[in-house]
């Protein structure tokens, strides 16, 4: 077997979000911001967003971690964006699902887009807390700040 | 095919197992150690043959029970040479060790304005309890520095020992630097200054012969896992007037003299830090355990770790972009290496390394303040011990080259 299984958990889209993140830097105007630590290796994700509307109107990550914490912050920062609060933390708890290996809606599936590539990570259990850590810190933001801003 | 020290790998069936369709290297040493049947068996045949509570009944499997607890802590005593078994008390763990020495004597010990001095490779086990202290006692917690090789800088030490300094703990093996400290010199210089000298053995006691008189330290804590024992059983070694002034860390049964209604009296040493029914089987698996080391030879077992740390310390220093911490003279370092592949996450790199069937440790190795001082934010870990061959070393070597290939391809 050897390495020829990483190709499932490494696939070029998360590589590539790893080496080029989406939406990483500070926000300006955020709404909120939620710093989530990995207490086994250290890694750190900070996530911004700016809620209107009761929508995700922008949202960026800042923080170090590994390939698959990196890729998977850039892509739920490419997904969750513009959408409404709600269904945003719908697709939290989706992908919460997913990378465990529990089976999801198609629905939910495609609205997770190339983000739902990350539940390959469920064959890897070490690295499920890896995926999970900015999906984390935006539903703790959401769950804080999710209904401070209807108006 | 080589076959670890003496041949010592026919002894620890775990290790003859695929792991993602490969043999696995085990190459986790420092984090825990694999059992050999000989322990295995010896904790079974307690429990077949002589189970029962200790010092407590009169019937004849208690006085088994109390029979082979009691020996291993004589053998304990005699594995790091302790003047006498009372100064051998079982924990749970090195953690709990550090704990009730820094709770319970570092707490009788040290005033305010007082210096607690430790160093900048120390495990968390060996700074928070000791954190706690300075809160506590208004003291402070002052680092020594390591040099550029990652080893103690004793200079720095010479500077941060004073005559304000109470205790001072450092770690006799690092666990992630890959030294070995001279705790023996470190012993001397707190005692010059009227402190007491504390030695973290975790990563010591598995791998050389530790001589507790000879380093001349207060107190010494390891653990029985690291060396082949089962976890949950861990060894305060401490000098004997000190244990006495040292008040128990837990209260309870077994530890008791006397107990009335508002107050009771603590039996004599080692019990009176015994509260509650002990690990006995851990007790018996490590005296099993120091059997087996002792037969192996423990110069046989640092022998043969420097060798297999010659032989693979070359070979990945010989890796393009592959940073090493700690000293890169093999004769410096022990079978602790800690490593970085430049743009790979250690997390990243031990997932590669699984699927090689090679287990390694990453992350910050319980040592964060470390992390920050050598400004990672966490490595990857080889550790070896005697049942790893030379053959693993390759694989390692082997392994590490693939995973950078594949995420150099992957990247790209």
């Amino acid at each position: 077997m050897g390495l020829a299984k990483l190709n499932q958990l490494y696939r070029e889209v998360i590589l590539d979000h790893a080496q080029h993140p989406r939406n990483r830097g500070e926000l300006t105007n955020a709404s909120g911001v939620v710093e989530l630590r990995n207490p086994t290796c250290g890694d750190v994700i900070n996530v911004a967003a700016q809620l209107k509307d009761g929508k995700i109107a922008a949202l960026k990550f800042t923080g170090s971690g590994c390939t698959i914490s990196q890729a998977s912050a850039s892509l739920m920062t490419t997904v969750l964006v513009n959408q409404p609060v709600q269904r945003a933390r719908e697709l939290i708890m989706a992908f919460s699902h997913l990378i465990s290996g529990e089976t999801i809606s198609d629905q939910d599936d495609d609205d997770l887009g190339d983000a739902a590539l990350v539940g390959s990570v469920a064959e890897f259990p070490a690295r499920i807390k890896c995926a999970a850590l900015a999906w984390h810190a935006l539903d703790e933001l959401l769950d804080q700040k999710g209904d401070d801003h209807h108006d | 095919m080589d076959k670890g020290l003496n041949e010592s790998r026919k002894d620890f069936p775990i290790l003859d197992q695929q792991v993602n369709g490969e043999p696995l290297v085990y190459l986790d040493n420092a984090a825990t150690t694999q059992k050999p049947n000989q322990v295995l068996t010896a904790i079974l045949n307690y429990y077949q043959a002589d189970n029962a509570n200790v010092h407590r009944g009169v019937h004849t499997l208690a006085e088994r029970a109390t029979d082979r607890y009691e020996a291993a802590r004589d053998k304990v005593a005699a594995f790091i040479n302790a003047a006498s078994r009372k100064s051998i008390v079982y924990t749970r763990s090195t953690t709990e060790a550090l704990n009730w020495v820094a709770a319970s004597f570092g707490n009788l010990v040290v005033n305010e304005g007082d210096e607690i001095v430790i160093s900048q490779l120390e495990h968390h086990s060996n700074i928070v309890p000791w954190q706690q202290v300075a809160q506590k006692r208004h003291a402070t917690l002052k680092y020594i520095d390591l040099t550029k090789d990652g080893e103690l800088d004793m200079a720095s030490a010479k500077r941060q020992i004073t005559d304000k300094t109470k205790i001072v703990s450092i770690a006799h093996a690092a666990n992630v630097m890959g030294v070995v400290n001279p705790i023996k010199e470190l012993a001397a210089i707190a005692h010059q200054h009227g402190a007491y000298m504390i030695a973290d053995g975790a990563q010591a006691v598995p791998h050389m012969k530790v001589d507790v008189q000879d380093l001349d330290v207060d107190f010494y804590a390891f653990s029985g896992h690291k060396m082949l024992a089962p976890t949950g059983i861990g060894v305060l070694y401490g000098k004997q007037d000190l244990l006495e002034m040292m008040p128990p860390a837990q209260f309870g049964g077994e530890m008791i003299d006397f107990v009335h209604h508002q107050d009771a009296s603590w039996t004599q040493l080692p019990w009176k830090f015994e509260a509650g029914t002990p690990n006995i089987s851990g007790a018996i698996g490590l005296a099993s355990a120091i059997d087996y080391l002792n037969q192996l030879g423990m110069a046989n077992v640092q022998a043969y770790e420097r060798e297999i740390v010659a032989y693979t310390l070359p070979k990945l220093l010989s890796i393009d972009g592959l940073t090493l911490y700690g000293p890169s003279d093999p004769n410096k370092h022990t079978g602790v290496m800690a490593f970085n592949l430049a743009g790979l996450h250690p997390h990243d790199v031990a997932t590669g390394l699984d699927m090689e069937g090679v287990a390694v440790r990453a992350g910050h190795h319980c040592a964060q303040p470390l992390m920050d001082y050598l400004n990672v934010t966490a490595t990857a870990r080889a550790s070896f011990y005697f049942y790893n061959t030379f053959a693993e070393a390759d694989k390692l070597v082997e392994a590490i080259t693939a995973v950078k290939e594949f995420f150099a391809d992957g990247i790209s």
